[in-house]
């Protein structure tokens, strides 16, 4: 009877989100030259809204610590970036080394290119984790970061020049035509992410978060899990990195560093490990925020007398900051592990009291 | 590559080795206590190289010296109470969520205050003396990094060995909680723990930082990653493994440079550490570690 | 609660967003004095990897915009504001940047330094039809298929040309190269200084690269001094520049080594503690306060107003506390600024379409010569100004003419 209210509620209410958030979106789009800069961050924040929630797939709820996002976002980027960029300005782009002649003329659908993008990153990562995903928590991260550092040098050698274009990157990648379309992108992999965390597979990942021994001893194939959980994330990485291709419209190596997956680490912390909402509210509150706080970068005085301490990268050191407070005192983040929920917001005592009797269960 | 090139590559890759290993060191002294990848070390090395610029412009070279070391000292111990302490009891991934924003807010205070431009490292008289041994030209510096380096690590274990805090220090890396019953002062020993590991960074940093003359905002990071990579392969937990790879990851990464495959030098790094993983998980040196449930 | 706050935080977030966007049309066009206000928007990168280069040529910008800071429209006046903004040497951030810059209705944007952010940010430049004029970005790629930027510099292939050219001149047979991996500017010059030497019969020895961040530069060293070059290019960052120089002169190598327009940093004499002696870089401009006239006095001398009134060095000195050497960077954002100044005045508009239309045809005297942009906007330059390290001091050596 409550799950059905619960389920009833909130579908309700996310539904009116999205057709309010389109309906603004439409809005925004008619009026382009006005609220481009809004309309770019919103952009942006979908992006990483997609790829955090990937990266909690593996993260959040499968607890397999990698931090592997910034490689398989540049499989999805390359991979999407080579198959749309109209094969009329590919000289243009490879100015300096050419173009395979394999690729002279390969333009796909924009969908097309970003599951493609998606099924590069998944074939790696499934190379990749059959040895890796064996390692213990802090290791796997490791070898991860590793592996994702090797993607990159790979992408930007010479042997690449003529796939990748090497150190040189690739412009003239196709954009969003309207912020809708990157919202509708968005949108469905978000829900298919939250079909696929919801489904029996998801559970199998929770259980295995939650207790491997106990996982196995229910006849869940723990590698097998852990690889699929692995593949699924990177899969959605890599278009997200699609995405992110199209928003930024000209990529090169630099852009996938480790900062990228720190970025992605830090939305994901800040809006709670394992939470969905929390990925997706995070998204956009590091994204608008770094923007927002802009303003500490620059000069700024009070009463004529000019504050030494804003000067640029103060933002940075804020958002450094935020992220230690966040860690050390609200370690569930904003969201707090669990889902935004008109239901419990209704009820909110009554779901204190649950939250309670389930903290003392699990102590 | 012919003798006097082969020596010279030799020369270049042991010194970087040194430096190599002290910073490994701190990896696998807090590793060895907390299990926790402290990704924040590269970073405390970058800032020793901040202090010893700001010290040196105000004080006689030994005293700044002193002063740099003692300074990062403190750092590391901070660090620990304030990132690290408070999450004891959390799970692993917490702290090492902590560690990474440590590491972050460090490389973005460093930007914020002393610009992305690097800052000329200061000249510590004699060491940057050339010195001309038949056809290979090299630094003072360069040759005596790895005897430093080596006299470091002889204290260092004696100091694990045989005194009664480097016999808690065992202690506690063997077993946290029978550790602590047996009345060993944990948050003394893990403060002590990160005492050594950033003093030997503060001594690496002089030593690379003179070689190298400039220091920015991320000149810790890459080293840092590669000395992480250096403890595992000798065993994370061991000292004469840290010290053993960190010779070895610098060597063969002036190998790979040298035989034209910079393109990889870093991708080589991460590959021996999967390797290694994947290998001997233990390290070269490591015990045989039992997986508690 | 804490979900509570979140959302309320995230709301709050989107409404002021939207606020942020919608209120910029109506604070842009006047100050709270009532002067109208014409809005030049600067997109340099002040912090990051390029952060040391991008700020000179905001010093550039800003003395410019305070010896021209009103201009007559149509029989109006107005104030010449700069808007800045950092793009942090990222081009992710790059983006947002630009829009900033775009909803920030600028009418003309300067920059960048670093080729990648001005690529990365031209697309959406153009979209909005607002032209931007680069100041020292020199991939062929950023003006390349973009009718709306411009630049006041020369190219990549024009640098590695130049040093070749350089090599020529002074009798080079046997030169080695060294460029960073996965940076577009470092790999274009070495490539097309190689090509060039080619064509000049001059043997490239050794083509050694490294990694960003890399720090140890002594084993590719010992190659390069095993195969005895009379040269080493090394187009690279002002990071890597004292690393390079120092690590070589401690293995012993003696021969000159040269780099492009980055180079031209003071900061890299003094980290390199005097092994910078002797290297050569191709820069933009030479001040020479001697023979100089018109816009370049201007530049160097000053206007006998407020803070410009002795010159652009003294500006440094006394507003900025800088050094008073000037960057060659810092003439070619002026000159950026004056361009973008002009064409504004000829086209007797504040429209981007207007403006780019008076770019086309723009000419005039800048402090660093002759300046006119071709039909892909690159400025008609064919000279480069090489500079060598004497007594710790960049001095002039030659100009080398490329036609």
């Amino acid at each position: 009877m409550k799950f059905k209210d619960r389920i009833d509620v909130d579908l309700l209410l996310y539904l009116a989100i999205i057709v309010v958030s389109a309906i603004a979106l439409v809005f925004l789009d008619m009026n382009k030259f006005e609220y481009n800069y809004a309309i770019s961050i919103i952009e942006k924040s979908l992006v990483y809204a997609v790829v955090a929630l990937s990266m909690n797939i593996v993260t959040g709820f499968t607890g397999l610590f990698s931090l592997g996002q910034a490689g398989f976002m540049a499989l999805g980027a390359y991979t999407t970036a080579i198959l749309t960029i109209p094969a009329n300005v590919r000289p243009n782009v490879y100015y300096m080394n050419g173009i395979l002649p394999a690729l002279e003329n390969a333009v796909v659908p924009i969908p097309v290119a970003l599951i493609l993008g998606g099924v590069v990153a998944a074939v790696f990562a499934a190379l990749i984790g059959i040895p890796v995903l064996k390692l213990k928590s802090d290791y796997l991260a490791i070898a991860t970061l590793g592996f994702s550092e090797i993607i990159r040098a790979v992408i930007a050698s010479p042997m690449m020049d003529k796939i990748t274009n090497g150190s040189y990157g690739l412009k003239s990648i196709p954009g969003f035509k309207s912020s809708l379309e990157c919202f509708a992108y968005s949108l469905v992999l978000i829900i298919i992410m939250i079909l696929i965390i919801n489904s029996s597979t998801g559970r199998d990942f929770k259980a295995i978060r939650e207790d491997e021994i106990a996982a196995r001893s229910v006849g869940i194939n723990i590698f097998k899990t852990k690889e699929l959980s692995f593949v699924v994330s990177s899969f959605f990485t890599g278009v997200g990195g699609g995405l992110l291709a199209m928003f930024m419209r000209s990529i090169d190596s630099k852009t996938f560093s480790i900062t990228l997956t720190y970025d992605i680490l830090l939305i994901v912390v800040l809006g709670g490990i394992g939470s969905i909402t929390g990925s997706i509210v995070g998204a956009f509150f590091v994204t608008a925020g770094k923007e927002l706080l802009r303003f500490f970068d620059e000069p700024f005085a009070i009463a004529g007398v000019e504050i030494p301490l804003f000067k640029p990268g103060f933002r940075m050191v804020i958002f450094s900051i935020l992220l230690m407070v966040v860690v050390l005192f609200f370690r569930k983040g904003l969201i707090g592990g669990r889902e935004l929920s008109f239901n419990e917001f209704i009820m909110l005592k009554k779901a204190k009291k649950s939250q309670d009797i389930r903290k003392e269960g699990k102590a | 590559m012919n003798v006097t090139q082969f020596f010279q590559h030799s020369l270049t890759g042991i010194s970087v080795g040194g430096c190599y290993a002290l910073i490994a060191i701190g990896y696998t002294l807090v590793y060895g206590i907390l299990r926790l990848i402290n990704f924040a070390h590269g970073d405390i090395f970058m800032v020793a190289g901040y202090f010893m610029i700001f010290s040196f412009a105000v004080l006689p070279f030994p005293i700044a010296i002193l002063v740099t070391l003692v300074l990062t000292t403190l750092l590391g111990i901070g660090i620990e109470k304030v990132a690290y302490a408070p999450l004891r009891n959390a799970p692993r991934m917490s702290v090492m969520i902590s560690a990474i924003g440590v590491s972050y807010l460090l490389q973005n205070l460093a930007t914020y205050l002393f610009t992305a431009i690097p800052q000329p490292y200061p000249e510590i008289p004699g060491l940057k003396l050339r010195i001309q041994i038949g056809e290979i030209s090299t630094s003072f510096v360069t040759l005596i990094t790895p005897i430093i380096t080596i006299l470091f690590v002889a204290v260092l274990l004696y100091l694990v060995n045989k005194t009664k805090i480097g016999m808690a220090m065992r202690a506690v890396s063997r077993d946290y909680e029978a550790a602590s019953l047996m009345g060993i002062k944990l948050n003394k020993t893990i403060s002590f723990t990160f005492a050594i590991g950033s003093f030997l960074a503060a001594v690496g940093s002089i030593l690379y930082f003179t070689d190298r003359s400039t220091v920015f905002p991320y000149s810790g990071s890459l080293p840092g990653l590669k000395c992480f990579v250096a403890a595992v392969f000798g065993g994370i937990g061991s000292i004469p493994g840290a010290l053993v790879g960190g010779f070895f990851i610098g060597i063969c990464e002036t190998i790979i440079k040298a035989i034209g495959l910079s393109t990889f030098s870093d991708a080589f790094t991460f590959i021996v550490l999967i390797l290694m993983l994947l290998i001997k998980p233990t390290g070269l040196f490591g015990e045989k570690n039992i997986d508690k449930v | 609660m804490k979900k509570f706050l979140a959302v309320i935080l995230s709301l709050v977030m989107a409404l002021s967003l939207v606020a942020c966007g919608g209120g910029s049309k109506t604070s842009a066009p006047t100050t709270s004095s009532g002067e109208k206000v014409i809005r030049i928007g600067v997109f340099e990168p002040q912090t990051g990897e390029n952060g040391g280069g991008g700020i000179q040529e905001v010093y550039g910008i800003r003395y410019a915009n305070k010896v021209y800071n009103t201009i007559n429209i149509g029989g109006e006046d107005y104030k010449v504001e700069l808007y800045e903004v950092d793009n942090k040497s990222d081009k992710t951030e790059a983006v947002n940047a630009a829009q900033k810059l775009i909803a920030g209705k600028v009418s003309v944007v300067l920059g960048s330094y670093g080729s990648g952010v001005s690529i990365a940010a031209g697309e959406y430049f153009k979209e909005a039809k607002i032209p931007a004029i680069g100041c020292s970005c020199t991939n062929p790629q950023v003006t390349n298929g973009n009718e709306y930027y411009f630049r006041t510099c020369f190219l990549d292939p024009f640098q590695g040309t130049v040093m070749s050219s350089y090599c020529k001149n002074h009798g080079y047979s046997k030169v080695a190269v060294i460029t960073q991996l996965g940076d577009d500017y470092s790999e274009g010059l070495g490539n097309f200084f190689v090509k060039a030497c080619e064509q000049n019969g001059i043997e490239v020895v050794a083509q050694e690269k490294f990694q960003t961040n890399e720090q140890d530069f002594k084993a590719i060293l010992t190659n390069i001094k095993g195969k005895e070059p009379q040269f080493i290019f090394a187009p690279s960052s002002i990071a890597t520049a004292p690393l390079i120089l120092s690590q070589a002169r401690e293995l012993g190598i003696e021969c000159q080594i040269g780099g492009g327009d980055t180079w031209e940093n003071g900061t890299i004499i003094d980290n390199a503690h005097g092994a910078a002696e002797g290297m050569v870089v191709t820069t933009f401009y030479e001040a020479n306060p001697a023979t100089a006239t018109g816009e370049e006095a201007m530049f160097l001398k000053g206007n006998g107003m407020g803070d410009t009134a002795t010159g652009f060095s003294d500006y440094l000195v006394k507003v900025e506390n800088q050094p008073a050497v000037i960057p060659a960077v810092s003439a070619l954002g002026y000159d950026a600024y004056l361009a973008a100044f002009k064409a504004m005045q000829e086209a007797q508009s504040t429209n981007g379409e207007d403006i780019r239309e008076a770019l086309t045809h723009l000419a005039f005297t800048g402090v660093t010569g002759d300046i006119s942009f071709n039909a892909d906007g690159d400025a008609n330059k064919n000279a480069a100004y090489v500079k060598e390290v004497k007594d710790g001091k960049f001095e002039f050596k030659e100009i080398v003419k490329i036609d």
